[in-house]
């Protein structure tokens, strides 16, 4: 069958069941809800007074009674220096665990020795909202069993609370907790700030394992992870390794390139309709998309404009425009930088969320539907402005769709920020490789030799060609750079499906086939 | 023309490309050896280019080595030609 974007998708895959395929942005939604089943909670209970503190993981492990076939889930709050989710899977793999399903919120380069478990079988089903590295390349070469399924930060949400993701074992680290399980990541030697993604997790999981390098005197404040939900708690010596779990300030991009397309895609916001007293924000923290932020800075100061709130994706950037009063609050699900911490547990306008709260298209207040401006990168574009964040120009996996589907979405201004070639590589294509986000919801994408508006949005182009924004035909960019890179010879993708990228909802937007020979 | 020195141009930033050439026999032939990041999409492209840059200075007995990092095909004529006149002995200003 095929989707509302063209692309063929499977009915029915072994191992994962009947696929719904992508019919548009809004289109699941009946009524109030997107229809599906509904799970329910776990009933857990416990005597008076006994004790969740277990003498190691393995101990801990041994106590949830783990089985082949089982999911296992994590957060990836930990980014490039966890140590918890292989630690974990060494240990189910010792205990001769078989079939497991890995369920993390993403997958970074902390992740790489999975690559054995996943060849030898150990592991046969991924979802994940990103996947990099050595492991996406071996699951691009169709090594994992089953398609590895890439989520959006909301739609992990609603795939565990319909059941599509069924946690059987939660193992979630945190930088402090007490002995009841009460945990945050706010404080402690490897604080990482917002434990937004880990919540789901622990309220849904049928065990819950809390790990921490930091047991502090009962309670844990504050409780980003609350007690009722946890069923043991291990004290371990490190979590990770803390200098890539969270370092020092974000610093914007020193790029020209980058800071050029920033100016130009603020100047674009600054003439959205959008820039004035209340205006909400979210930027992505690398590269240009920061960067936008700074230049933000700099006109809402010029113009005296007072924002309401951001959201992300927090960097310490963000915490700066917080506290010279330029928003009223930040919303965070996930920290970027060490500093960023010392904010959410100090600043009571710095507020911690829950990816469900963030970006679950599946509740009635997702932060994403609030909206106004949010800016995203793109690995590629397309002419029918669909956005790949996920596979590189080859076709291999090798990136995170995270909450770009999400924002994208709800943002009433979802601007793309890209160069519109890369070493040669033209960014801008007929077609993506894989549509991560469709073209729908994008509006404006924004390089340094033009700015593309979405056809159907015809007043903003009109807006912003009266501002002096070189405004220009997709199309003809393409051309444009083309000319100048020649057309890249495309490398023909094998037959095989190896990854589905679910959109928001639930429903297939694309399918990722095998690249052959990955060097 | 034959080259008579080992010469080099270009870095190895980027979006550029390096090119070393080294002097051989007369009546060797041309070798050329690429290794791109773009190798993929525009081997071809990148092979013609040269080639047309070494028919263009009369270039037949060489062994030039190209190492990019994705550059642009005027790029890659400008870093061929520098090389080339190097090694030739021929280059003017300060190079």
């Amino acid at each position: 069958m095929k989707n509302a974007l063209g692309v063929e998708i499977p009915e029915y895959i072994e191992g994962l069941g009947e696929l719904k395929p992508f019919q548009g942005v809004w289109e699941s939604i009946i009524g109030d809800e997107i229809p599906s089943t509904n799970i329910v909670r776990t009933l857990k209970a416990k005597k008076a007074h006994t004790s969740k503190l277990c003498g190691d993981l393995k101990d801990a492990i041994k106590k949830c009674n783990p089985f082949d076939g089982m999911t296992v889930t994590f957060h990836h709050h930990l980014r490039g220096g966890d140590g918890v989710l292989m630690q974990t899977i060494e240990i189910l793999d010792e205990m001769g665990i078989k079939d497991i399903t890995l369920a993390s919120s993403s997958l970074t380069s902390a992740h790489d020795g999975l690559v054995p478990y996943v060849e030898k079988g150990m592991i046969t089903r991924i979802f994940s909202s990103g996947i990099r590295g050595r492991l996406g390349e071996i699951i691009s070469m169709g090594k994992l069993k089953h398609p590895a399924i890439i989520h959006s930060h909301g739609g992990r949400v609603r795939d565990i609370l319909t059941g599509r993701i069924k946690p059987d074992l939660s193992v979630l680290a945190a930088s402090a907790a007490d002995e009841e399980g009460n945990a945050t990541g706010a404080h402690g030697p490897s604080a990482f700030g917002s434990m937004g993604y880990a919540d789901i997790d622990a309220r849904y999981s049928k065990n819950v394992i809390i790990v921490t390098d930091n047991l502090v005197d009962y309670p844990c404040v504050p409780g980003s992870i609350r007690q009722h939900f946890v069923d043991h708690v291990v004290k371990v010596d490190s979590i990770g390794d803390a200098t890539k779990i969270a370092s020092g300030t974000t610093r914007i991009t020193k790029s020209p390139m980058d800071l050029r397309i920033a100016r130009i895609a603020a100047t674009v916001i600054e003439h959205s309709g959008l820039f004035k007293d209340g205006m909400s924000f979210q930027v992505g923290a690398g590269g240009a998309s920061l960067a936008v932020a700074k230049f933000l800075r700099e006109d809402m100061k010029r113009k005296d404009i007072k924002g309401s709130f951001m959201i992300g994706g927090v960097t310490s950037y963000g915490v700066d425009m917080l506290n010279e009063g330029l928003f009223q609050a930040i919303f965070d699900v996930q920290s970027f930088d060490a500093a960023v911490s010392t904010s959410v547990l100090n600043n009571p306008q710095h507020i911690e969320i829950t990816c469900d709260q963030y970006a679950n298209p599946n509740n009635c207040g997702a932060m994403t539907n609030k909206l106004d401006v949010v800016v995203l990168g793109a690995l590629e574009v397309d002419v029918d402005f669909n956005v790949n964040v996920i596979t590189g120009s080859s076709g291999e996996i090798r990136g995170a769709s995270g909450g770009h589907s999400d924002t994208a979405s709800g943002a009433n201004l979802s601007v793309i920020v890209c160069p519109s070639f890369r070493g040669r590589l033209p960014i801008v294509k007929d077609r993506v490789h894989t549509i991560v986000t469709p073209g729908e919801s994008v509006d404006v994408i924004v390089t340094e030799r033009g700015v593309c508006v979405n056809p159907s949005k015809p007043n903003l182009a009109a807006a912003l060609k009266k501002a002096g924004v070189k405004v220009v035909d997709i199309n003809d960019l393409k051309k444009e750079v083309d000319a100048m890179t020649g057309v890249p010879a495309e490398k023909q993708l094998g037959d095989k499906v190896v990854a589905l990228v679910e959109y928001r909802d639930g429903t297939i937007i694309d399918v990722i086939h095998n690249v052959e020979n990955l060097s | 023309m034959t080259p008579k020195f080992k010469a080099q141009a270009g870095t190895f930033e980027s979006s550029d490309i390096m090119v070393l050439i080294e002097p051989v026999s007369e009546e060797a032939g041309r070798q050329i050896d690429i290794s791109s990041t773009v190798m993929l999409q525009f081997e071809d492209d990148i092979k013609n280019t040269i080639n047309q840059v070494l028919d263009d200075l009369d270039i037949q007995n060489v062994h030039l080595i190209a190492k990019d990092k994705g550059a642009l095909t005027p790029t890659i004529k400008a870093r061929v030609e520098a090389a080339v006149k190097r090694s030739l002995g021929i280059q003017e200003g300060t190079m």
